[in-house]
């Protein structure tokens, strides 16, 4: 059974991309075979990420509008060959995405991939509305600040009103995915809590990912995170995230800062 | 300058009347639609004349010209759109419908009849109160003229609301609520939690910072006494 997994948010800037890649990745490490698809027309983001932006030839409009066959636009990953990516133009109005288009694409999808993971546009305009509109399940990515939290619990709302999904009536499943958490402002009262934003969202959580630079370094050479530097601990955090997803039950494990930590310890020594 | 400015404020009272409105959502192609419209519209003579109609054109492939054309096209069948629902917003310039959202899904019953319809077209429902289940999002709003509306869940920020008579909210209000919205002075605002943005009760509202901040994080009721609002902790 294939599962379309859409990565979105409303605000922008949170983390989406980034997410897409990582967890696309980890799914395809497990031995699914993957399918990730830039949404995000005419800002696409997802083929630099994934270190393809030199292989793109045909995109997702090309084949929304029977322009280029599915097959002819995916683009296998380097490193591992269940990866695909279906990349986003750069060129092209994004009024060229018809519904009925993305529709018959997704279908598609469904018949060659055990996962087909969306990274969303911004916003809660057409692009993002088509992007969660065929999802089984979606990943809410959000960050630990109010404005990022109210855009997740707007998007929440649209999950539940505006997919496919929702009007058969049929429960819309939604993770959150707490990014760009930075373990020192938590620790200094600088940021929300984890607990305040899961009391303020309702929906499960999936996963905090830490603010860390080893994200930068990934997206600086083109890989996901979790493929290049597996150790780091945003890329142990979205391994964990996606086994999640696949069902299986995995301990949370909040960031914490070590510096802080032992100087703490430290401290009570001395003292 | 101070004081004569808050008179005039106290003065402004905004009361929430909601109406019923047809939503028209179309689909592609546009012809095809149209000419289905043109059926439904020619079993029941004047079924459009004198109701609002929200154009929803949400995920539609449209572009702004086809859009200001059916608008136009709607028009001179004498569908008067009075909003527009998922629209681009730089359609919606002068001379426009203004946009609308957060629309909540009721049954228009639709009778064809030879008939001309009477004016009370809609099926009146007598259900006194609403049960919402779920938490109320960020941007949607729970319109209930008909009574009380009680919110298992929370209601977030940015949400709102808005009962003929009282709102009972078991979770964390955070967002608006507006209580007696069709001139009921005698409704009430309930809340496990109360982190609101604003309350009004009979058009009376307050906004956070009026708010005796002792109330935040606490379990209270709002209810009007000689067209002031009053709060108290729910012990
Ligand atoms: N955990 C993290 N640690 C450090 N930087 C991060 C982390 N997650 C994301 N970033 C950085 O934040 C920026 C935005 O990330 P990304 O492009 O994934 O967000 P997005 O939600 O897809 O944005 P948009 O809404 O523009 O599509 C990027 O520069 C990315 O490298
Ligand atoms: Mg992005």
């Amino acid at each position: 059974m294939s599962q379309v997994l859409v990565v979105t948010s409303g605000k922008g800037g949170v983390g989406k991309t980034t997410s897409t890649a990582a967890i696309g990745a980890a799914l395809a490490m497990n031995g699914n075979k993957v399918a990730v698809v830039d949404f995000d027309v005419g800002l696409r983001n997802l083929d630099l990420v994934m270190g393809a932006e030199r292989r793109v030839v045909y995109d997702l409009i090309n084949v929304v509008q029977g322009e280029a066959k599915l097959q002819q636009a995916l683009i296998r990953d380097k490193r591992l060959d269940t990866l695909f990516l279906l990349p986003a133009s750069q060129t092209r109005d994004k009024d060229a995405l018809t519904s009925e288009g993305v529709a018959r694409v997704m279908d598609e999808l469904r018949e060659h991939f055990d996962w087909i993971v969306c990274d969303s546009p911004a916003g809660i305009e057409r692009g993002a509305m088509l992007a969660m509109r065929h999802a089984d399940v979606a990943v809410v990515v959000t960050n630990p600040e109010v404005s990022s939290v109210r855009d997740s619990d707007r998007i929440i709302g649209m999950l539940d009103a505006k997919t496919a999904k929702a009007e058969r009536g049929e429960y819309m499943e939604k993770h959150l995915l707490l990014t760009r958490y930075d373990a020192a402002r938590a620790e200094r009262g600088q940021m929300l809590k984890v607990d305040d934003v899961l009391e303020i969202l309702s929906i499960p959580l999936l996963g905090i990912i830490p603010e860390s630079e080893a994200v930068l370094n990934a997206s600086n050479v083109g890989c996901p995170v979790t493929l290049v530097d597996g150790d780091s601990a945003p890329a142990k955090a979205y391994i964990d995230a996606a086994r999640r997803l696949e069902g299986e039950e995995i301990p949370m494990v909040v960031p914490m800062e070590r510096r802080g930590l032992m100087s703490k310890l430290f401290g009570r020594r001395a003292a | 300058m101070a004081n004569k400015a808050q008179q005039t404020r106290a003065a402004i009272r905004f009361r929430g009347r909601s109406f019923l409105a047809t939503v028209l959502a179309p689909e592609l192609p546009l012809d095809e639609w149209l000419a289905e419209l043109d059926k439904l519209a020619g079993r029941s003579q004047g079924y459009f004349a004198s109701r609002p109609v929200i154009l929803d054109v949400t995920g539609l492939a449209i572009t702004k010209r086809d859009f200001t054309d059916l608008i136009e096209t709607l028009f001179k069948r004498e569908i008067k759109v009075m909003g527009v629902e998922g629209a681009d917003p730089s359609w919606l310039g002068f001379g426009m419908p203004p946009s609308v959202s957060g629309g909540k899904q009721t049954e228009i019953l639709h009778k064809p009849s030879a008939e001309p319809p009477k004016q009370q077209g809609f099926v009146e429902r007598t259900i006194p109160s609403l049960l919402i289940e779920q938490p109320v999002r960020s941007g949607q709003s729970i319109i209930f003229p008909q009574g009380d509306v009680t919110v298992l869940g929370s209601v977030a920020s940015g949400a709102e609301i808005i009962a003929g008579n009282s709102v009972h909210i078991y979770g964390t209000l955070r967002g608006r609520a507006i209580a007696g919205s069709t001139g009921n002075a005698a409704a009430r605002i309930f809340c496990q939690k109360f982190e609101a943005e604003l309350i009004a009760i009979d058009g009376l509202y307050q906004t956070a910072d009026e708010i005796d901040p002792s109330f935040r994080g606490r379990a209270v009721q709002a209810w009007l006494a000689n067209d002031k609002m009053n709060m108290a902790a729910l012990a």
